[in-house]
């Protein structure tokens, strides 16, 4: 991947084909701009090749055909799982990217009180994970990923096993969050609800081969507030998102 | 709590009686006291007095193997002998197993190169070597230790290969994303994901290293007296309440070091992994 420029945007994918050795065609002929400060949620069946998509984005798979590239390595990512280290508390957990990176101690210790007050776990610094909800484990990840401000975030479906209130009140967070620290995202997730809710812009991605079927633009303004999912505005551009998706299966 | 006079010793006792702990305890000792009942059964019921010597009573083991001075010093020197021996061959292989594991689980041409004798170790009839050991290395402690390193290598080996092996991918990619070293890798995620079936493994070598001490001792019949070299004495003239007292002490020794590393494993990774708080 590398950390080539991408000419104003944070991260670009020019028809992008990812064929894996087994001969499944995972993503085919994929482009996609993202502009610093957007926040694009891609929605699509499972085993569309949404999480492919975020794969090659982090540099984690090279694609087969095309080329990605990022403005800046600096990359958060979360995870469907939290993936956090059973072995480790909280702010442990927290505090693994900076260690990596070796930052003294004292900035260390600044960033993961900062994380975790940004994630509201104020209170579970010495918890293990065990002894958290699900809820509250994927705060963990996302305080994490946090630590090394990232200018770009990639998320793949990392509310998705949780229950809607919960979901719901993390989407609320994350919106907050976006709207301090100002990074872009890429979200994937298969709610149209949680995709019309968080983004500027849906992108709809259909199967085998995974490719983008349609665009819807959401034109609401940061910060939004929960009730905004029930006007019918928000209806409407949910409504028009189902059927790019319907049109599909 | 009630401040009612009566039943508040007897609700007590209740707790006690239906608590797990106690329940346990009791499983145990039923189950014990049965054994003890059945050999007591054997002795005296089932076998004829001339021939009691095959299966003597709890009693008189406990007599002429503890109480009485002098077998009790020859059991209690043989013991030493053989902890020392079973303990120096688990460290080395301890040492050994893990240093080969780790090697492996780095490169894949280790593994390919050298696990297939790992292998080859445990499936070899260990009995069948132990004169040639002899032959080698002398009927001293050294080869003791040989046969115990041994019998105790594999489970080592295997465990903390598999171990290492299955730390969680997203957290392998969570590191591979921030660009972590080889060794961060290893310390961070490796290792401590490790350590509860390294735990297993060290439980397993911990048992075996004391048969393994025992095995070599016995078949060596040289040399200052261990468990093993006494267990035969015992058996050539007979004397069999001696045998009973040495198989008894040399399970109380395998017994004590699985539950010493059982104890290990929960201090260790108790807090955070299920398999080490349900059992031992």
């Amino acid at each position: 991947m590398g950390g080539m420029s991408a000419g104003g945007s944070s991260l670009s994918f020019a028809s992008v084909s990812m064929v894996f050795p087994d001969g499944t065609e995972a993503v085919k002929d994929v482009s996609l701009e993202l502009a610093a400060h957007d926040f694009i949620t891609i929605v699509g069946p499972s085993g569309c090749g949404k999480s492919t998509l975020l794969r090659l984005a982090a540099g984690l798979l090279l694609p087969t055909t095309g080329a990605v590239s990022v403005a800046d390595d600096n990359i958060g990512c979360v995870f469907q799982d939290s993936t956090l280290m059973p072995w480790r508390t909280v702010e442990r957990n927290v505090g693994l990217l900076n260690e990596l990176e070796r930052l003294p101690t004292d900035e260390c210790r600044r960033r993961i009180e900062e994380a975790i007050a940004l994630v509201n776990l104020n209170g579970f610094e010495n918890h293990l994970p065990r002894q958290l909800s699900g809820g509250m484990r994927m705060r963990v990840s996302l305080a994490r990923a946090l630590t090394t401000y990232p200018r770009l975030f990639l998320f793949d479906e990392p509310f998705g096993a949780l229950d809607e209130i919960s979901r719901n009140r993390l989407n609320d967070e994350l919106l907050r969050l976006f709207k301090e620290t100002r990074f872009s995202a890429l979200f994937i997730t298969h709610s149209v609800t949680e995709a019309v809710y968080l983004s500027n812009r849906v992108v709809v991605m259909g199967a085998r081969p995974g490719q983008i079927v349609g665009e819807v633009n959401i034109p609401f303004d940061y910060p939004r507030s929960p009730s905004l999912r029930f006007s019918p505005e928000f209806g409407q551009l949910s409504a028009e998102v189902a059927e790019l998706l319907s049109d599909e299966t | 709590m009630s401040s009612k006079s009566s039943p508040e010793w007897s609700k007590r006792l209740l707790a006690v009686v239906t608590g797990e702990k106690f329940i346990r305890l009791l499983a145990i000792s039923l189950v014990f006291a049965a054994f003890v009942g059945l050999w007591y059964l054997v002795s005296y019921v089932i076998i004829e007095e001339q021939r009691r010597f095959i299966m003597p009573p709890l009693h008189s083991v406990i007599n002429e193997a503890f109480v009485d001075g002098g077998a009790r010093s020859d059991l209690i020197n043989g013991l030493l002998i053989t902890t020392r021996v079973a303990l120096t061959g688990l460290a080395i292989a301890v040492f050994l197993g893990g240093l080969f594991a780790v090697l492996m689980s780095q490169a894949r041409w280790m593994e390919w190169s050298f696990y297939p004798y790992a292998v080859l170790i445990q499936t070899l009839p260990i009995l069948a070597l132990v004169p040639l050991i002899g032959f080698w290395f002398g009927f001293n402690f050294q080869s003791r230790v040989i046969v115990c390193v041994m019998i105790s290598l594999f489970p080592i080996i295997t465990n903390t290969l598999f171990g290492l092996k299955s730390a969680d991918r997203g957290l392998h990619d969570v590191l591979t994303l921030r660009r972590a070293s080889r060794w961060q890798r290893f310390a961070k995620l490796q290792l401590p994901s490790a350590a509860p079936s390294i735990f297993v493994g060290l439980r397993i070598s911990a048992g075996l290293s004391v048969i393994g001490a025992i095995v070599g001792d016995f078949f060596f019949r040289q040399g200052k007296p261990g468990l093993g070299i006494l267990l035969d004495s015992y058996r050539a003239t007979l004397q069999s309440e001696l045998l009973f007292g040495a198989v008894i002490m040399s399970s109380a020794l395998g017994l004590t070091v699985f539950l010493i590393f059982g104890w290990l494993s929960n201090l260790v990774i108790g807090s955070w992994h299920e398999s080490a708080s349900s059992d031992s």
